[in-house]
């Protein structure tokens, strides 16, 4: 036994030999004396004992979790695909509930008091006219909104959802960086690195006290739902699209609490009533998670430059009618110079000190604020009075301890004396280091905490743990952070048992299904456009296959077929001369673009698919040779579309959404067909134009069985016109518009088939009436147009 | 003064519009000692789906409408009768130089207060070369007033009338390195050169007097609406509304319908249209002055 201890000891010893907090900084691991804080032996004890070779596998298991579930952060570059994996630092942070506790307290009070502020500076401004707070900081702030002024928030709150970066100083006590009041980020990726950590370390965390989230997530899902919102009413998420660097996370969010993932477009307002435009008809919304800032999501009284809005949202919440988590303007709240004022308008406010404070600011507007920060500028970080964002964030910030950030020349006295009003000097905090692994040893890292807090009927609920960021580097310095870092998970460890909880399987209000026509029109075009997309990349793919089979085959010579094929690519927009033809990649980016909005609507390994897909394509521009090796390629990618397909079609639950992409797909494949035999049936169509077809419909299988002769005219009409059995055929494809249309809300209004039904109907019959001897090239044009006509009667039955 | 207005603005689509949303503020407000609504109706045609008449937070009149069914034209029509009071023109402001500490002690975010006119709003933002060429036109230990004025002539004299020359969205920088526009332009150019030298400076949308009186030019600006300056030029003398297209203090001549920081707080359409195709819009004024004084 005591052997046994001696070695674990001697193994802590190992793990932490790089472990040297930098001087003058508290460390979360280790007690000033060196020695292991309470909160973190078991950790230790534990990580020390692993065997070093298996702490990679450990870790693999994270991230793996983090790749499956689709876990990305969003760059902007000039890369198509700007998406990056996600850095997870796998040790996680630990305190103790004890200590936890008094945070919690401070930051409860924070939140209280920017409710307070917010109802003053929107109301009665007494903050103002008392001198708490300068006017010019509210009448200046591009996030004070005017046509908000006087409006009451419909839940008679302004705040639901807020967040508080939090740093300890060197005196271990906690301080307050910035305040996240607008739309903060982060409560997705926490939830996340959560799971992934505790895959990482699932036997530890069995046995230790960690307090679980899913109370958390669970008590936040129901006030949305049941006390910001209204009985009846959709709870959505507003998110401005998938270009946002967060988007993963609203789409996360969305599936996870069963929210309505919304865009600006798919929103509308009528007599003063926020409503979703879905497949059966417009919906009210009760209450929106507001994902973009409050400025852009109103062109008609916002910023009228905003193309991501909804006119007359801020009228529908001046009547009344929608909660705004959070309401719009609380963006204020996030204003670096407010920091200055918080101190004495918490006491004013509240009648008590700030239980946790914050960084220590000074507003360059007052004449002794601006002496005090001329005179200390060595000490500070010198920034935009007006920035809301976070203090270590480069893009405001002019000058750290007196030297300039962006231009060299800056004369920085000059600038605090003539423009002193749109400037605040704050002090130049350190942070606290924790561990991190790095090359198989344990080295301190600075890191800062984001904590989530939200309103619910019985007050304010701290998620227990947070989004913890772990610098890259060594240094201490808050500033250090705008370099990036990695993310970590926050462990609060509770003295006493902790009982297991899975997720959110048992949710305490009314169980809600989604309502299967619950389905944006915007989602539904995206769903139909990207089934058309794909089918159209597939035959795209298979006619360049055949071309540059019977390219090598020519090997120079002259072959009408040949020639035929490449005029009719080239109709489409596809030189076949190009070895990986730019049409081609067109065609494919638009499916993704489709396919990147719907995201949350299917699996993520349908959408790995499908950049797969992409990549590939991108990969073979310029490597191969037209001919064989084109036509070799192509075979590839096909391979790579129907992996797609079949993950869609054999794994996608038979929403009303999978529904607009099948009737997407069946009706290009429908179109794309009647097309081929249009062109390829002319009397004068060249030899070898009948075996063409069969084999870009992918049918030479099946005709050989079918059929005991070579092709001809009418095997080839009967085959891929008029098999019911022949998923190529184009009256297979309409009887599947017509089953999965049937099947749509409004297909049929008391007793009377939709317009769309009888459109459907009229060409399928059209076509199920014929014999290959009455068909010809002419009826195929015919045709062609009665199913284009129908992507039309779709679009105004469900679309618009 | 006593005018009869009339306006009309109308769309038309090649393409019909799907449904819209518009807010207009196109009706001359009623400012005591300023100037008196004595009546004045909106007409819209077709009739909207919905009418929402509401008060912005600068007090100006704004009204809300909506349609949900295709249209392919629409037209507003305004009549009003307005009684114009004359103002007293006697320079009370502020020396320039103490304009900066009058500012820094107000303690107030009221709709009036000369704090939400000083920085950047959204259509104009102080900008080092508009600056740079107010200060050159003005005295600095003159007065406020004095400096609007000299700004407000100088920009008069340098920039050309040019209804051709730029649309509604031309930046401001664009307009004034240019030295070419409208009313717009003019106002626009010369807030950027007020907020630049630190004086509240705001937008004023309205009317001009169309027929001149009796041996007086007709002024630029008359057929359509117009758009000139307000300044504050310090607490005793408040707001002072100057008209650099016509180089003059607005006065009986100018009916005003909205006040905010720029453009974007008082265009008198705003609305999204959804229609493709081209669409074409027509303006129509008339500001006709009344012989004799209504009854009081």
């Amino acid at each position: 036994m005591a052997k046994a201890k001696h070695s674990t000891a001697d193994r802590v010893r190992d793990l932490l030999a790089a472990y040297r907090p930098p001087a003058a900084v508290a460390d979360e691991l280790l007690e000033a004396d060196g020695r292991i804080r309470p909160v973190w032996t078991q950790f230790i004890n534990y990580f020390a004992r692993l065997p070093r070779d298996n702490v990679p596998r450990l870790f693999a298991r994270g991230d793996q979790h983090l790749r499956d579930a689709g876990v990305y952060f969003r760059q902007y570059g000039p890369e198509m695909e700007g998406e990056r994996d996600w850095p997870l630092s796998h040790v996680p942070v630990l305190i103790s509930e004890k200590e936890w506790q008094d945070i919690s307290d401070g930051l409860i009070q924070r939140a209280e008091l920017l409710e307070r502020i917010l109802a003053d500076i929107y109301g009665s401004n007494k903050l103002v006219s008392g001198g708490y707070l300068p006017a010019q900081l509210v009448a200046g702030n591009p996030e004070w909104l005017r046509p908000l002024v006087g409006v009451k928030p419909r839940s008679g709150h302004f705040l639901h959802l807020v967040a508080f970066d939090i740093g300890r100083g060197p005196d271990g006590t906690w301080w307050v960086l910035g305040d996240r009041t607008q739309a903060p980020s982060g409560i997705g990726f926490a939830l996340e690195n959560r799971v992934a950590t505790r895959k990482v370390f699932s036997d530890l965390f069995a046995n230790s006290n960690v307090i679980r989230l899913a109370d958390f997530f669970r008590v936040f899902r129901d006030a949305m739902t049941h006390e910001w919102g209204a009985p009846g009413k959709i709870p959505g998420i507003l998110s401005p699209g998938p270009l946002n660097d967060t988007y993963f996370e609203h789409a996360f969010i969305a599936r996870y609490l069963g929210l309505m993932l919304l865009e600006g477009e798919d929103l509308r307002v009528e007599d003063g009533q926020l409503l979703v435009r879905t497949v059966t008809g417009l919906h009210p919304v009760g209450v929106l998670w507001r994902r973009l800032d409050a400025a852009w999501v109103d062109p008609l009284e916002l910023n009228e430059g905003s193309q991501i809005g909804t006119p007359g949202l801020v009228s529908a919440v001046r009547q009344g009618s929608v909660t705004m988590v959070n309401a719009l303007g609380s963006g204020i709240m996030q204003t670096r110079a407010l920091l200055a004022f918080l101190p004495r308008i918490s006491e004013r406010l509240l009648g008590e000190p700030l239980a946790l404070p914050n960084i220590a600011t000074w507003w360059c507007g007052q004449e002794a604020e601006r002496g005090y920060v001329r005179a200390n500028v060595e000490n500070m970080v010198i920034g935009e009075a007006l920035s809301t964002n976070l203090p270590f964030d480069e893009t405001d910030t002019l000058a750290i301890g007196g030297r300039p950030q962006h231009s060299a020349d800056l004369d920085l006295p000059g600038l605090i004396d003539r423009q002193g009003d749109r400037l605040v000097g704050q002090e130049a905090v350190t942070l606290s280091t924790t561990p991190a692994y790095v090359d198989g040893m344990l080295v301190p890292r600075p890191m800062s905490l984001r904590v989530f807090l939200a309103r619910t009927a019985a007050g304010w609920q701290v998620m227990p743990g947070g989004f913890a960021r772990i610098g890259r580097t060594g240094d201490p310095s808050a500033v250090s952070m705008q370099a990036g870092g990695a993310a970590a998970d926050v462990w609060i460890l509770s003295e006493k048992m902790v009982e297991w909880d899975g997720s959110l399987h048992e949710p305490s209000g009314p169980f809600v299904r989604a309502e299967p026509g619950m389905l944006p029109s915007r989602a539904a075009d995206n769903l139909f456009w990207l089934g058309r997309y794909v089918e159209r990349t597939e035959m795209a793919i298979r006619l360049l296959r055949a071309y540059h089979a019977r390219r090598a085959e020519a090997a120079g010579h002259p072959f009408p077929v040949l020639e035929a094929l490449g005029a009719y690519l080239a109709f489409y927009g596809i030189d076949p001369e190009e070895t990986m033809p730019r049409g081609l990649l067109a065609t494919l980016s638009s499916a993704i673009n489709n396919g990147r909005s719907v995201r949350d609507r299917f699996s993520v390994d349908g959408w790995m698919a499908l950049i797969d897909l992409a990549r590939g394509a991108r990969e073979l521009e310029g490597t191969i040779e037209p001919g064989d090796d084109v036509a070799r390629a192509m075979g590839v990618l096909l391979r790579k579309v129907t992996g797609f397909s079949g993950l869609v079609h054999e794994n996608m639950y038979r929403f009303a959404g999978w529904r607009f992409l099948s009737i997407g797909r069946a009706l290009e494949r429908a179109s794309a067909t009647a097309s081929l035999l249009q062109r390829f049936l002319q009397p004068d169509a060249p030899e070898g134009s009948l075996d063409l077809m069969v084999e870009a419909c992918d049918s030479v299988m099946s005709h050989r069985r079918l059929y005991a002769v070579d092709t001809n005219r009418e095997t080839v009409i009967d085959l891929l016109a008029l098999d019911t059995k022949n998923p190529r055929a184009i009256l297979f494809q309409l009887n599947e518009v017509q089953q999965d249309s049937q099947l749509l809300p409004g297909a049929e209004k008391a007793g009377q088939m939709s317009a769309l039904s009888k459109a459907i109907l009229k060409a399928h019959t059209a076509l199920a009436v014929a014999s290959p001897e009455t068909l010809d090239h002419r009826s195929f044009g015919i045709l062609r147009n009665l199913i284009d006509n129908l992507s039309d009667d779709v679009h105004k039955a469900y679309l618009r | 003064m006593l005018y009869d207005i009339g306006l009309t603005i109308s769309y038309s689509y090649t393409t019909p519009a799907d449904a819209g949303r518009h807010a207009l503020m196109v009706l001359p407000k009623d400012l005591p000692g300023e100037q008196r609504l004595i009546a004045g109706s909106l007409d819209i045609k077709p009739g909207p789906a919905e009418r929402l008449d509401r008060t912005d937070f600068f007090g100006n009149q704004v009204t809300e409408i909506a349609y949900r069914n295709p249209h392919s034209e629409i037209v507003f029509a305004v009549q009003a009768r307005v009684e114009r009071l004359p103002e007293g023109a006697d320079d009370r402001s502020l020396r320039l130089a103490d304009l900066g500490g009058a500012l820094a002690a107000l303690r107030s975010v009221d709709p009036d207060s000369p704090l939400h006119f000083l920085g950047p709003s959204q259509r104009v933002a102080p900008h080092p070369q508009m600056t740079a060429y107010a200060r050159a036109q003005v005295d600095e230990t003159g007065t406020v007033m004095g400096a609007v004025r000299s700004v407000g002539l100088a920009l008069h004299r340098d920039m050309a009338f040019d209804p051709e020359a730029t649309s509604v969205s031309t930046p401001p920088l664009e307009a004034f390195t240019h030295r070419h526009g409208v009313c717009q332009d003019f106002t626009h150019v010369m807030i950027a050169c007020l907020r630049g030298l630190g004086i509240p400076a705001g937008y004023v949308s309205g009317f001009l007097r169309t027929i001149p009186p009796k041996g007086k030019p007709r002024l630029e600006g008359a057929d359509a609406m117009h758009a000139w300056v307000r300044a504050w030029c310090g607490p005793q003398a408040g707001w002072w509304e100057f008209d650099p297209t016509n180089a003059m203090a607005a006065g009986t001549d100018h009916i005003v319908v909205g006040r905010g920081r720029d453009y974007a707080d008082v265009a008198p359409i705003k609305g999204v249209l959804k229609t493709v195709g081209p669409q074409s819009s027509k303006q129509a004024v008339d500001v006709v002055p009344l012989e004799s004084p209504a009854p009081k």
